[in-house]
């Protein structure tokens, strides 16, 4: 197998070639110290406001594709093989505005003017395979990304007439040349660069990857750095060695083998939508909830599971549906349901050199109804105060199973035994469900922080009990429902 | 009048904002996207790790030794005066040197040649200290008697003791207002050039640069001729770079010098929340007598606020809190008291409408208590209690001449259809369902004008060149606002010329001297006034040339769109001005305004601050979900009083920004600290700022096109910038009634701000239990 000691990938219009990078060099400093390239701004250097906001395109099954991500928590080796489009791009080679830009101008969308290039790309993503977004596709688009001047009002309104300033693109124009460029690039090659005492490798496949785990069982696996992406730029952590697994399209993989759903680990929270939203009805919602646009294409199941967060917003719902978890290692597989992966805080059933490889979510039973619910400060792109998956079969009036989950309410996302046992076997009324919503403090005793109280927690999570039976019944019981 | 020329950004027409194609590609150039110096060198904040105590060892051995690492500055370090308290009282250090008075205050600051290495190198830096009690809050800081920051504020008319004790009703209680972090998406920065001798340049993201460039001075130990501070754009100000800029700027400026270096200073957005100051969080106290109408007979509150570790603003603010704690309502007897607590968390500072929507607030929570003790519709008894003639004295004893309210929230009324909605809400919850709805409609009347009465003036610099181009600048700044745009609108009108023609320049002290901070909305006001000045300076030399060269009469000269008419001849205002030149008339003139009329006396506490009042009205309907007290805004709609607006476009984009921003201090926004003193809500992942699916489902803003200031102020417009952050108190009460449906309206709902989800859930459960 080849490898390579050099990143390489075109920035705008000219091809980059890196050979001095480290695992915790992200794109934003890249552009902004070493290309100059200043268009792209740092408002919180954590993912959470899309002022960094670029588009990566990179080939995948279905050819060239762009994503919104926020450049702060790129690391910037993971841009290998990729197209890498800045603000600097956008306007013609004439000089004309591009119709996003003119759009903006026309409704007055800039006050300050420092999140607009952010606001600009995401709209861009969006504009390229839907110029004529409703409202609500525009909110789910703009979730990553802040605003403090406009209210909002006027970046909306020229997201809705975006698509009627015509269609001139430097990225169609260059599609062609583009995807050329990338997949001459494609060797193959095991990526190894490094800065000083920080080293990234990039595994040519996921053999590669299950090799290179069983020599260096401490890397740090990256996969969406999301969350990775944080320990450098918040608290400076040092990264000697990362290995960068994001680009594997073995784990992108997503089958449908009849009666289970196999979801490869760094699909993202983008890519699952559609699947999900096929054989999960419930977890659309829910899935727009989660982060914004840019995380949820940064962003990966495997990701959000392995780090072992107890507010990850994936485990509850999809403990509750069942999914179970393949572990890899060099020396083979294991399958463990997804519950047990996670042993206590900050601990997980993750064995030296072992990676995780995918999720299965088994389809539904007959007469099981889901639901996912999501509970934070603010509706949109926040962390949970409180996350429910609930899963119940009902025969004959009848409880005949039930798996509840939650998360936010302990170290660890977990499933509630004591509810569980107090529906099972029992009659489908208000008052089954409202026994086992107080069985909760058996099970959990949250903690008090910024995003919730301990007693705000408990109680919320209570009531979803009955919520959960309101809506099985038909009855509205959600904001979104009451019209 | 289709065939009548008009030129292009005349005043009263939606010119878009001058920097929007820059903003849009990319090309605005912010402070940290200037092309540093050769060699500039990056400087970072080393801070407490405590909130209140001695300093027992401070050890910065390792610090000097990091990599990178160029110098390590302390007080020490500072040549003048290592304070830069904005009050005057000398209470704020740049660096402390023994006593830590909150968690995050600044120690040291390392200078290093990235900024990654000199965030690196900061954290090795050996601090021990002998830890004291701390009190982090306002009830905390009264438990332990802390004093206040600056002197309190008695605003005081009638008898407010025997009043309140005859008035056949009477309620007492308690509010609490949360903070707000400003959250401008640009974070604080300065970039100091050092010069030869004494003279250093800055480049700042600061509201107030003649500020800046007096804190400099004070801490380099030189006069003020020897500091420029510069400034074209900030990504965003809201208050928030009125006077904590300044701490950066000084350490920036203390680097440059010492070490013959640019010095860049950036803290990161943590850092940035830590350690500059917030929105004022606020505990009233009230005691209210009014009658069976609903009238308000009495009105006794104290105004408590959490300042912080020093006095900064706070006077002001708390100052600020009182003069609108009546908000639109006649009082007619009346004790308002400020309490400026310190407390040992970050100096709170500035913050859109500056303590005014804390008074607003308070004033609408009395409201809201007298319509549910008597049962009534809100708005009944907000329309009861409304100045008016004979009630039209406020608590500070100036008149109130210029009251819309009346009219505007008539309008309003009717063209939000409130009385059928607020049928169909109270229709909606009968139903008993678990998603509850609400709707109100407030009132908004503000005071337009610094109680500072000195920093109402304003200079403006205006250069016309000999081929007709024409420079502007002026004592204000940019900050997304859109002044520079309306201040070149005014000087486009006044010399007849389209606003292509003329250049607007970057803020710089050295054009205007002693500006004011461009802050309490006044921005257009003061500077369009100021600029106007400098253009009618200039056109009156120019007719009189115009007049004798052509031999005609002065009063046939006339700057018409795109010409001049001179006489019976017309000609390019480009020959004109060329003319002028040939002819040696002076092209440059500096402008300057001071507001008329506005005196006051805090000692007596009277006198006529505000030289008027802006108005406004929002209409808010929301819906709550009592089982998890999650909340949306279905619908507002505003209309808001602007005068004749400079520029409807960029107006009503500041009425709908305040009040999504508004929405957010009193939903969604949360400042949360914990027992050792730290913020734990420090960046945009745990502080939350609404999003663009947090704005009104349905969201109408309109500006009262039939208003005109009554006063001469610029082209008869008012101030925008503040008032409207007050409207979306519609929205908290709005969920106040939806809480207070599960008790049949009968309980006032008491929700303190902000109305989060965890606190409209526990106000459910309250009423519930209480019902």
């Amino acid at each position: 197998m080849p490898h390579r000691q050099e990143i390489r990938f075109l920035l705008n219009d000219r091809p980059v070639t890196l050979t001095t990078v480290g695992a915790s060099d992200m794109l934003l400093d890249h552009l902004r110290l070493d290309q100059r390239l200043r268009g792209t701004k740092e408002g919180c250097a954590e993912g959470d406001c899309g002022a960094c906001t670029v588009l990566v395109g990179r080939i995948g099954g279905d050819g060239l594709a762009y994503d919104p991500v926020n450049a702060c928590i790129r690391p910037l080796a993971s841009c290998d093989g990729c197209h890498v489009v800045t603000i600097e791009h956008l306007r013609g080679h004439d000089g004309a505005l591009h119709p996003v830009q003119q759009a903006i101008i026309d409704h007055h969308g800039s006050q300050c003017g420092f999140c607009t290039p952010g606001f600009v790309m995401a709209l861009y993503a969006l504009w390229m395979h839907n110029p004529h977004p409703s409202e609500d596709e525009l909110d789910r688009a703009l979730q990553g990304n802040l605003c403090r001047c406009t209210g909002y009002a006027p970046i909306i309104r020229a997201g809705l007439a975006m698509g009627s300033y015509g269609t001139s693109d430097p990225l169609i124009g260059e599609r062609a040349q583009v995807e050329r460029t990338l997949r001459n690039w494609h060797d193959g090659a095991r990526v190894d660069v490094a800065k000083g005492g920080s080293r990234a490798i990039l595994p040519a496949n996921t053999d590669d990857l299950a090799h290179i785990l069983a020599q260096h069982p401490d890397a740090r696996i990256i996969a969406g750095a999301t969350d990775v992406g944080l320990w450098v730029t918040k608290f400076l952590r040092d990264v000697p060695l990362a290995v960068l697994i994001g680009h594997l399209d073995e784990l992108r993989d997503i089958q449908d083998t009849g009666d289970a759903l196999h979801l490869g680990a760094m699909v993202s929270y983008a890519q699952a939508h559609a699947p999900l939203c096929q054989h999960f009805p419930h977890m659309g919602r829910y899935w727009d909830r989660i982060a914004g646009w840019q995380v949820r294409a940064m962003g990966t199941l495997g990701g959000n599971i392995a780090n072992g967060s107890p507010i990850g917003d994936t485990p509850p719902a999809f403990i509750a549906l069942g999914a179970r978890l393949v572990l890899r290692c060099a020396a083979g597989r294991r399958e463990i349901p997804l519950e047990a992966y996670f042993l206590d805080y900050g601990k997980q059933d993750l064995r030296a050199g072992e990676f995780v490889e995918k999720i299965i979510l088994p389809k539904a039973a007959p007469n099981t109804l889901h639901a996912a619910y999501k509970i934070s400060k603010r509706r949109d792109e926040d962390i949970s105060a409180v996350a429910a998956g609930f899963s119940v079969t009902v025969e004959g009036g009848m409880i005949t199973s039930a798996r509840a989950a939650f998360g936010g309410m302990a170290a660890t996302p977990k499933r509630a035994s004591h509810a569980e046992a107090a529906l099972t076997n029992q009659p489908f009324t208000m008052a089954s469900f409202q026994r086992a919503a107080s069985t909760l403090p058996q099970d959990f005793t949250p903690l008090s922080d910024m995003r919730a109280s301990a007693e705000y927690r408990m109680r919320a999570a209570q009531n979803l009990f009955t919520r959960f039976w309101l809506e099985a019944n038909g009855t509205p019981a959600t904001l979104e429902d009451a019209v | 009048m289709k065939d009548t020329p008009r030129i292009d950004g005349a005043a009263h027409h939606d010119t878009p904002h001058d920097s929007a194609i820059k903003h849009v590609t990319g090309r605005a150039e912010y402070t940290d996207d200037i092309a540093e110096p050769a060699d500039c060198l990056h400087a970072y904040i080393g801070t407490a790790g405590i909130a209140h105590g001695h300093i027992t060892t401070l050890d910065l051995d390792a610090v000097r030794r990091a990599p990178g690492v160029v110098a390590v500055l302390t007080a020490h370090d500072i040549p003048g005066r290592n304070d830069i308290s904005p009050s005057g009282l000398k209470d704020e250090p740049i660096f402390t040197t023994d006593l830590v008075q909150f968690h995050g205050q600044p120690v040291f600051a390392v200078v290093a040649t990235t900024r990654d290495l000199a965030r690196r190198a900061c954290q090795l830096a050996r601090i021990e200290y002998a830890p004291l009690p701390h009190a982090c809050d306002i009830d905390a800081a009264e438990h332990a008697a802390y004093p206040d920051v600056t002197a309190p504020l008695t605003l005081e008319r009638g008898q407010v003791g025997p009043a309140l004790d005859s008035a056949p009703h009477r309620i007492q209680g308690r509010m609490r207002v949360g903070g707000q972090d400003h959250m401008y998406l640009e974070g604080q920065i300065a970039l100091a050039i050092p010069g030869e001798d004494d003279e250093v340049s800055l480049f700042a993201s600061t509201q107030h640069p003649s500020e800046a460039q007096h804190m400099v001075a004070h801490a380099l130990g030189v006069p003020a001729n020897a500091v420029v501070v510069n400034v074209r754009r900030m990504g965003g100000g809201f208050g928030g770079k009125e006077t904590q800029m300044n701490l950066f700027c000084a350490i920036a400026a203390l680097a440059a010098k010492q070490l013959g270096r640019a010095v860049k200073l950036r803290p990161d957005r943590d850092q940035d929340m830590e350690i500059t100051g917030k929105r004022h969080d606020f505990r009233i106290d009230y005691d209210v007598g009014f009658d069976d109408h609903g009238r308000i007979l009495a009105v006794d509150g104290v105004f408590a606020a959490r300042c912080g570790w020093s006095s900064d603003l706070s006077g002001p603010v708390t100052d600020r809190a009182l003069f609108h704690a009546d908000n639109a309502y006649f009082y007619p007897d009346v004790r308002l008291k400020s309490r400026p607590i310190k407390t040992n968390t970050v100096s709170n500072t500035a913050f859109r409408g500056f303590g005014g929507p804390q008074g607003v607030i308070a004033a609408e929570r009395m409201i809201e208590e007298i319509a549910y003790a008597l049962g009534r519709d809100p708005l009944e008894v907000r329309r009861a209690n409304f100045y008016r003639d004979g009630a039209d004295v406020t608590p500070y004893h100036q008149t109130v001449e210029d009251n819309i309210l009346l009219r505007l929230v008539g309008d309003l009324e009717q063209s939000c259809d409130y009385q059928a909605r607020r049928r169909a809400v109270l229709d909606w919850n009968a139903k008993g369902g678990i998603i509850r709805k609400g709707i109100a409609l407030t009132p908004v009347k503000f005071g337009i004008s610094f109680t500072a009465t000195w920093y109402n003036q304003a200079g403006a610099l205006v250069h016309v060149y000999n081929d007709g181009s024409i420079q502007l600048n002026h004592g204000g700044t940019e900050m997304g606002q859109g002044l520079y745009t309306k201040v070149a609108q005014v000087v486009a009108e006044a010399f007849g010329v389209d606003i292509a023609r003329i250049k607007i320049t970057k803020t710089t002290t050295e054009k205007v001297p002693n500006t004011s901070a461009t802050a309490a909305s006044s921005g257009s006001d003061l500077n369009g006034m100021a600029a106007l000045d400098a253009c009618t300076q200039i056109k009156t030399r120019l007719v009189d040339f115009a007049a004798t060269h052509w031999g005609v009469a002065p009063d046939t000269v006339h700057f018409l769109p795109g010409r001049v008419a001179v006489g019976a001849q017309v000609m390019t205002f480009a020959e004109l001005v060329h003319a002028a030149y040939m002819a040696r008339i002076q092209l440059s003139a500096a402008g300057y305004y001071k507001t008329p009329e506005i005196h006051w006396d805090r000692a007596k506490g009277r006198g006529q601050p505000f030289y008027y009042y802006a108005y406004g009205a929002a209409c808010a309907e929301v819906s709550i979900d009592t089982l998890t007290g999650e909340t949306r805004v279905d619908r507002a709609d505003v209309l808001h009083d602007v005068g004749r607006s400079l520029n409807p476009a960029l107006d009503i984009g500041q009425v709908e920004g305040a009040f999504v921003q508004g929405m957010g201090w009193l939903t969604s926004e949360e400042l949360v600290w914990d027992d050792k003193g730290r913020l734990r809500t420090h960046a945009p992942s745990t502080y939350k700022i609404p999003l663009a699916s947090d704005r009104p489902r349905i969201f109408n803003v309109r500006l009262a096109e039939w208003s005109e200031n009554v006063k001469p102020t610029i082209k008869r417009s008012k101030a925008v910038g503040e008032p409207p952050f007050m409207l979306p108190i519609s929205v908290f009460e709005a969920i106040g009634m939806a809480v207070a449906s599960v008790a049949d309206y009968r309980i006032c709902p008491r929700l303190d701000a902000p109305a989060t989800p965890e606190r409209v859930l526990m106000a459910v459960d309250r009423l519930r239990a209480l019902s």
